[in-house]
């Protein structure tokens, strides 16, 4: 195998299946949307080099930027959910009863697929005969919301099947983690009289500081980016109020057939991933590494 | 060492199989034995229209026995994967021979990128006079026709008599008449209209009717082609009268957040008395058998009320579903055209009888064996006097976006009617 490896030609070879796919799929296309982002373009016809004026209209699109909003809504309540799935694996991790079956149980979101996970919100959410509104009657309120329908509402009904959806997995990651710790080092703190608060707290957090870091860069990335539910079930609706980024980018590319503009809208997504990403890594990033 | 080699072969293979799946898999409508071969792609899959895919089936056998040496070759497509492959081909130039497509707005990209062919000596040869007036003339594109309409859909009010009886109500006549069935059965607890307005051109269709009974036929289309506008007092008393409709809670609760099949499910479980829909859904109120009969029997239609006195019943809002293009580049033009124009003749009687859908093309109901609401629909066509054609239709993509987004803005009271207005008459301007 030391052969195989050495072989300069054999590694080219090894890697150039995932190098290809990697470069046809993602940043050949990158680079075409935002080359896209530069013409006018029903996405049928001829394209018409315009400069950078889609760009500049992105800009001072009122809607692109209620959309950016609602992205980043989004991205401040999965970071801030971060901390309950981080109390649920705290608790999952010690030893309780049944916290396998718990932990499996926190994980069957992530294993539906996102178009079922939405028509069964739908369902919950169907104002007349929907379980939520339903449930809400027998206990006496007169009047539920319509979840899905009321601008100041939806975009929050569909926030909490979204975190319910990454919970498990989010869980699973910090559990696995604190699983990792050294049992000697919880050892040592019980028997310098340490609570089991502060074992969580002053031992666990820290040393899986790391792993939080990149959970957080995940959910905000993930959030910022995101589009299935919202896609599934209102399509942006009503009259934009649940829109976030990327549906926006897909009503503009192909329901409306601007895919010039779509691409340039899609490529502003991509810097503004990135931006957030960096500062992110910045804020987070432990200064020293820990060694167990 | 011989598992070294082994790998090293399955590696490459893996390469290879890569490579040959990014190319172009070669022309595959090169047939062998010189038949002439026209590639054929429609949106009626076996599994979801069953009925509609063997009429297909039937006229392709048909043609091909007719004629010797010509082959049809089929793909079929469910709908939206349809529009996203039909612009994908498009985009590489390989475009079916022929295909399916939607009237005016749909049309314009792909006539502007050259994609289809005029299909104006067709209809004068084979054609001539045989679409129901207003059909044909959707597929028109400065002066030149570029589909041949094979569906025909308009509007009317669906109603449960039965739900009707039952509160002792006579079908509305008259917008006021409507008014005060909505009242009374809102005072008896039941939401009286099904309305699913996440998809919004549902709302539209409202509207429409609206505008139409209270400005005449043309005063809609003539603010979208520019020669009016949308601050017509007509089309703003139509925003109004809309906002007065969900005021008096006239539609389903949450309207705005459910699809328009959720809100036909209300309608067909009999909780909702009213639904404003196209005939694509008449089989569910007169063939389908695993709708309960009970039900299909209680289903009427109306057509939409006079709005204060005004307005012509005949006049419906519709239009023409899917027609038939010929691509521009195909190799086999004339025949791809000769197949078009076989298809749309032979699909009239069969596509009524055998599936359920209105024809574009005229045929003769009373000759035919036929549930009695589809008699009455087809007559109802002979008498019309004017077939507005969908909004989102008429429109270019990116202004039918903003029509639908504002529909539902106003339906859920966060526009004004001026508002409404203003945002269409800015997208329209552009």
């Amino acid at each position: 195998m030391n052969k195989v490896m050495s072989n300069k030609l054999l590694i080219a070879l090894y890697i150039s299946p995932a190098l290809l796919l990697v470069l046809v799929l993602v940043f050949i296309p990158l680079i075409l949307s935002g080359y896209y982002g530069l013409m006018e373009w029903d996405g049928i016809g001829d394209k018409t080099f315009i400069g950078l004026e889609n760009y500049i209209n992105g800009l001072q699109d009122m809607k692109f930027w209620s959309s950016a909003y609602h992205s980043f809504l989004l991205a401040i309540f999965s970071t801030l959910s971060l901390g309950i799935y981080l109390v649920i694996s705290f608790i999952l991790a010690s030893k309780i009863k049944g916290s396998d079956l718990l932990r499996k149980i926190y994980l069957i979101p992530m294993l539906l697929s996102s178009v079922a996970i939405a028509q069964l919100w739908i369902k919950v959410y169907n104002p007349s005969n929907g379980i939520l509104n339903v449930f809400l009657k027998q206990i006496g309120v007169e009047n539920p919301p319509a979840w899905l329908a009321d601008p100041s509402l939806v975009l929050f009904a569909i926030f909490i099947p979204i975190l319910w959806q990454y919970a498990g997995f989010y869980i699973l990651i910090y559990y696995a983690a604190l699983k990792n710790i050294p049992e000697s080092l919880i050892e040592a703190a019980r028997i310098d009289g340490a609570s089991a608060f502060q074992i969580a707290t002053k031992i666990k957090l820290p040393l899986i500081k790391e792993v939080v870091s990149v959970t957080v860069v995940l959910a905000i990335v993930g959030s910022l980016k995101y589009f299935d539910l919202i896609y599934v079930m209102t399509s942006g609706g009503p009259n934009g109020a649940s829109e976030v980024m990327a549906s926006y980018m897909y009503k503009l590319a192909f329901s409306s057939y601007n895919f010039g503009y779509g691409s340039a809208i899609g490529f502003l997504l991509l810097i503004i991933t990135l931006i957030v990403t960096f500062i992110v890594r910045k804020l987070t990033t432990p200064k020293e590494r820990i060694e167990y | 060492m011989k598992i070294n080699k082994m790998i090293k072969i399955l590696l490459f293979a893996s390469v290879f199989y890569l490579l040959a799946g990014c190319s172009d898999s070669g022309d595959s409508s090169s047939s062998s034995s010189g038949d002439k071969e026209i590639k054929f792609m429609h949106l009626w899959p076996e599994g979801s229209s069953k009925q509609h895919y063997d009429v297909v089936n039937e006229i392709i056998a048909d043609y091909e026995k007719e004629h010797d040496g010509v082959k049809v070759d089929l793909e079929v497509l469910s709908n939206e994967q349809y529009k996203d492959k039909l612009r994908v081909l498009s985009t590489s130039k390989e475009l079916p021979d022929v295909g399916m497509t939607w009237a005016a707005g749909f049309l314009e990209p792909y006539v502007g990128g050259n994609m289809f062919a005029p299909l104006d000596d067709v209809i004068e040869e084979e054609l001539s006079d045989s679409f129901v007036s207003g059909t044909a003339e959707a597929y028109a594109l400065d002066g030149k026709t570029y589909g041949l309409p094979l569906e025909l859909n308009i509007v009317t009010l669906y109603y449960n008599k039965a739900m009707f009886d039952e509160q002792g109500l006579e079908a509305p006549k008259t917008f006021e008449e409507l008014e005060s069935v909505v009242k009374a059965f809102k005072e008896d607890g039941i939401d009286p209209i099904a309305l699913g307005n996440k998809d919004a051109w549902t709302g539209s269709l409202w509207y429409m009717y609206l505008a139409d009974r209270l400005g005449g036929a043309d005063v809609l289309n003539k603010a979208i082609d520019r020669s009016g506008t949308f601050e017509d007092p007509a089309l703003v008393e139509a925003a109004q009268k809309v906002q007065d409709l969900v005021d008096m809670g006239a539609f389903v609760n949450g309207f705005n957040g459910l699809a328009d099949e959720e809100a036909k499910s209300m309608f067909m479980s009999e909780q909702v008395p009213m639904y404003l829909i196209a005939t694509w859904d008449l089989p569910n109120y007169t063939t389908n058998e695993t709708v309960p009969q009970e039900f299909r029997d209680s289903v009427e239609y109306l057509k939409f009320p006079t709005v204060d006195g005004n307005g012509d019943m005949n006049s419906f809002v519709g239009g023409p579903g899917v027609g038939l293009f010929v691509a521009e580049n195909s190799k086999v033009k004339e025949e791809a055209k000769d197949f078009a124009a076989y298809f749309v003749k032979q699909w009239g009687e069969k596509a009524v009888t055998q599936a359920g859908v209105i024809p574009a093309t005229k045929v003769d109901a009373d000759s035919l064996d036929l549930p009695e609401m589809y008699i009455d629909i087809l007559n109802e066509l002979n008498e019309a006097s004017n077939i507005t054609l969908f909004a989102d239709v008429q429109m270019s993509p990116d202004v039918a976006q903003v029509h639908l987004d504002s529909i539902q803005a106003l339906f859920g009271k966060e526009m004004t009617p001026e508002e409404f207005a203003k945002a269409h008459e800015e997208a329209l301007s552009k």
